[in-house]
């Protein structure tokens, strides 16, 4: 531990003398191994590229508002390429792909793991920085530059127009023989990197909560949201590098000549789809794991309680992180398959229902007997309890390989994941950031501001995606730019569920921003004795350098 | 193929003046129409003079207009599509008897005991927090019930699954679909039937034969009533998905792959599907349409189509032999209640070598 300690002022050699020594401007944002200016980076790029994933949900939602086709040939057109009727047709494709990964691998990923992950693990286990600090930076920059490409993918030809319109999932052929052109190329490096960067990050992750946790705190001490960060991390190191196997195959199957995903070399487009799923199924727990973390900590802070059942709790995460790994197969249920490994596959995924139902209930309990206070954090934390359990019973319906059969690439699916994402992801996403932001910032958010996010955004969100679910029992597939005329009622209700999510949102930006400029200044610990977790007993914002004796942990 | 879109269009548009009364009856609409309308009739008449065994008054072929609310979406419906096959109604019953009351008890559960400690345990009703953080007993609780819960899910669940994968009969009829950027062919290689390409109609021909855009299509497949349907689906260029929600079927169509999925139209009628796995700039724009026919009726469509009906049957005479209606007595036995009155088929005892 004490050698640990050690090396990091020796790596921020400038820090010898005075522990809150800043390096300039440039060192200090471009070239940082600070774990708090690192995660700070990561939550500024999250919020950018939310923004960037947002706006196309939004002109998806305009577009879908009603039948027809509207506006797609016109942004074809002001994106850079042709204005015709093919153009504007691929420029769908194009959102909503990039929609899916921006959401996926540069908002919710770099959010949780890489902000708050960054921000909050070091302080948790009582550690004066992560354990590889130069490659935590790498991380980062890694990422930043994987979004540029593929933000620049959408410029070049990708087949029938300017983009990769494969979907997030790329699959093959379409996106081998379907798709000419650098965009998928550049998508797909920009997938690689995004993936390396993942794999540093956890590597790093993983060696920090294993050996530079303060003396005393022993795994079982450690907060839950560093278990969920633990957790995730080994499913990004053993998922990730499956992934890149599956997009190099493509890459070569693209430009090579090889057949991995081609019948007619003796390939098989199928295995493409095993691959990618594998690696993709461990992703939606990846995403949903440190929210996990993120809302126990909440609740038990507000509730004024201890976790209740913490080592269930614990190992429910564990236990969710190794049958997610065994699971892929459910999202591919109609691409024909045997009957015998339909029924492994709907029998595997439903039991991953119990340990998510621990969880669920274990929250609750956590809150029985407490003395709540309804802080901001807290109405997200419990938003996304019942939020999560709706989309937690769809995907049980979705599990039924039977009845999959009819909602399988329909907008139940659509709906289904995101509750658990956009309503389940997203709600830890905002209760982690208005609980940590008196922390992170030094000033208090409003409150009144906070509240009137939350409820303006949960009513938009379940007007936006309960419908869908109605949508999807009727039969309207997917990753359409244009449907039936019986569609339509409630795809302008979805529509209008955005625009009252998007006010919301507004209430969001307000509060940081006067938050920043004139919030009150925030105590070392805001939240009273609830609030057990080591970066509490710090000042707000912490120190530059903290930690630099050890917490000894009882 | 331009005359038999000719066909669709005009004997469409004759339709669609016929009003909702005949949607009830589709099956006996477009044969009357047709006689009525000079046009498509003369059509018609070549075609069946060129079949000089199809009996009299089922020689003609006139594509069925959609009854309302069967086989299509319905303007701001929330539930599924009416199930229209045996497999659909036992997949709609496990879902709505089953799951949709359980996951939305578990639902309201939740939400309940939410409430409860919102109430209950505010700061202000309950100023000093207990210290509990453990309770053996109910974890097991909360972990056992669950299972039990999946448990109870996993019998339908793994049966329905058991009944979608039943090999297909001997007589099933088989129907070589597949997809294509941007369109289905579909071929009935045992009727002798080539593959004929099936597109979307623009919007104007849409609303001119009555249809819904988006759904509607030039060529459809046309299938008997009653009897089992066995599809090879395969993919030419790209991954594609056959799915038609009314009779719960889905599958992907893959290049390199022949899937294989059945399924048993109840009665008479249109059945709409949209392609189901992204495949390009038209993926939204490559409907599937299935119209289920009497026996007779599909086998004057075969005919249409230059085909033989009996083909199966006379190249496989052993097959046959034991059953001689075997093909609709199958129908009957699979769904008796469905059809009391369809034409074609009213075996008089369900064979025993043919139930399920």
């Amino acid at each position: 531990m004490t050698d640990i300690a050690a090396t990091a002022p020796i790596h921020a050699d400038h820090a010898h003398d005075d522990h809150d020594h800043k390096p300039g401007f440039f060192v200090r944002w471009f070239m940082s191994t600070n774990h708090k200016d690192i995660g700070t980076l990561y939550l500024i790029f999250a919020i950018i590229a939310g923004i960037v994933g947002g706006v196309l949900s939004g002109m998806m939602r305009l577009e879908l508002a009603e039948p027809g086709i509207q506006y797609l040939q016109g942004w074809a057109q002001f994106m850079g390429g042709a204005g015709d009727e093919v153009a504007g047709k691929h420029f769908w494709n194009v959102m909503i792909t990039a929609h899916g990964l921006i959401m996926v691998f540069f908002m919710v990923m770099p959010a949780m793991i890489g902000g708050f992950g960054n921000w909050f693990v070091p302080l948790m286990i009582g550690a004066p920085d992560m354990a590889f600090p130069r490659m935590n930076n790498v991380s980062f920059w890694l990422t930043a530059v994987a979004f540029v490409m593929l933000v620049g993918s959408m410029f070049v030809p990708g087949g029938s127009g300017n983009g990769a319109g494969t979907g997030w999932t790329v699959y093959a052929p379409l996106s081998t023989s379907g798709s000419a052109g650098p965009a998928v190329d550049m998508a797909i490096f920009s997938l690689h990197l995004a993936g390396a960067a993942s794999i540093l990050g956890a590597i790093n992750f993983i060696t920090t909560i294993f050996n530079m946790r303060a003396p005393g705190m022993t795994l079982h001490k450690m907060p839950l949201f560093v278990w969920s960060v633990l957790v995730t991390a080994f499913l990004l190191l053993l998922a990730l590098p499956v992934l890149a196997a599956a997009i190099t195959m493509l890459i070569t199957d693209r430009n090579f000549g090889t057949t991995f995903y081609d019948a007619t070399g003796g390939g098989d487009p199928v295995l493409y789809q095993h691959l990618f799923w594998f690696f993709g199924h461990p992703e939606v727990y990846i995403m949903i794991l440190p929210g996990f973390g993120i809302v126990s900590q909440i609740i038990s802070t507000f509730s004024r309680k201890p976790v209740f059942g913490y080592l269930g709790m614990a190992y429910a995460m564990v236990a969710i992180g190794v049958v997610g790994f065994i699971v892929w197969a459910h999202h591919m249920f109609t691409v024909g398959m045997s009957v015998n490994l339909k029924m492994y596959f709907t029998a595997a995924t439903m039991v991953i229902a119990v340990p998510t139902g621990i969880k669920i209930f274990s929250w609750i309990a956590t809150m029985w007997g407490g003395s709540i206070s309804f802080k901001t954090p807290m109405v997200w934390a419990i938003g996304f309890i019942f939020m999560f359990t709706v989309g937690g019973v769809t995907g049980v319906v979705l599990a039924n390989g039977g009845v999959d059969t009819a909602l399988h690439d329909t907008y139940y699916v659509v709906a289904h994941f995101h509750y658990v994402l956009s309503l389940g992801a997203v709600f830890s996403l905002f209760a982690g950031f208005y609980y940590w932001f008196p922390k992170m910032s030094g000033r208090m958010y409003s409150e009144v501001l906070g509240q009137l996010h939350f409820w303006i955004f949960f009513i938009g969100v379940n007007v936006l995606f309960f419908p869908q679910h109605f949508l999807g029992q009727q039969g309207m597939p997917r990753r359409y730019p244009d449907y039936a005329e019986a569609y339509a009622y409630w795809h302008l209700i979805s529509s209008y569920g955005y625009a009252i999510m998007a006010v919301g949102m507004v209430f969001f930006f307000v509060n940081v921003i006067y938050s920043l400029v004139a919030g009150k200044k925030a105590v070392d610990n805001p939240w009273g004795e609830g609030a057990t977790t080591l970066e509490w007993t710090l000042s707000s914002p912490p120190p530059f350098h903290q930690f630099n004796e050890l917490p000894r942990i009882a | 193929m331009k005359s038999l879109k000719t066909l669709v269009i005009a004997a469409a548009l004759s339709l669609g003046a016929v009003g909702a009364g005949h949607a009830q009856a589709p099956a006996e609409a477009p044969a009357a129409t047709a006689s009525a309308t000079p046009a498509p009739a003369t059509d018609a008449a070549t075609q069946a003079a060129a079949d000089a065994a199809a009996p009299a008054g089922d020689a003609t072929y006139v594509p069925m207009k959609p009854a309302p609310g069967v086989g299509q979406p319905v303007d701001a419906g929330i539930n599924f599509q009416t199930q229209e096959s045996p497999i659909g109604e036992q997949a709609y019953w496990f879902s709505h008897v089953v799951l949709l009351p359980i996951i939305t008890v578990i639902s309201l559960f939740v939400l309940g005991l939410l409430l409860w400690v919102i109430v209950r345990y505010r700061a202000k009703a309950n100023p000093v927090p207990s210290k509990t953080t453990h309770n053996t007993f109910i974890e097991i609780i909360w972990t056992a019930i669950p299972v039990l819960i999946l448990a109870v899910i996993a019998v339908p669940s793994i049966r329905l699954l058991a009944a979608q994968y039943e090999p297909p009969k001997k007589d099933a009829l088989t129907i070589k679909v597949t997809g294509y950027q941007w369109y289905w062919g579909y071929a009935y290689p045992d009727q002798g039937i080539g593959e004929y390409v099936s597109k979307m109609l623009t919007e104007e021909q849409a609303k001119a034969s009555g249809e819904p855009y988006h759904l509607a299509v030039d060529n459809r497949m046309v299938v008997p009533v009653g009897q089992q349907v066995k599809l090879i689906i395969t993919g030419a260029d790209v991954i594609h998905s056959f799915a038609v929600p009314a009779l719960w079927t889905k599958m992907d169509a893959v290049p390199g792959r022949a899937n294989e999925t059945t399924f048993t139209v109840n009665k008479p009628g249109v059945y709409y599907g949209q392609c189901s796995e992204l495949c390009g700039v038209d993926h939204g724009y490559m409907p599937i349409a299935v119209e289920a026919l009497p026996m007779d009726k599909w086998k004057a469509w075969v005919r249409s189509k230059g085909g033989n009906p009996d083909g199966a049957e006379a190249a496989a005479p052993a097959a046959a032999q034991p059953v001689p209606e075997g093909p609709i007595a199958a129908v009957r036995t699979t769904a008796p209640a469905e059809t009391p009155d369809t034409a074609a088929g009213d075996a008089p005892a369900a064979s025993p070598a043919t139930t399920n």
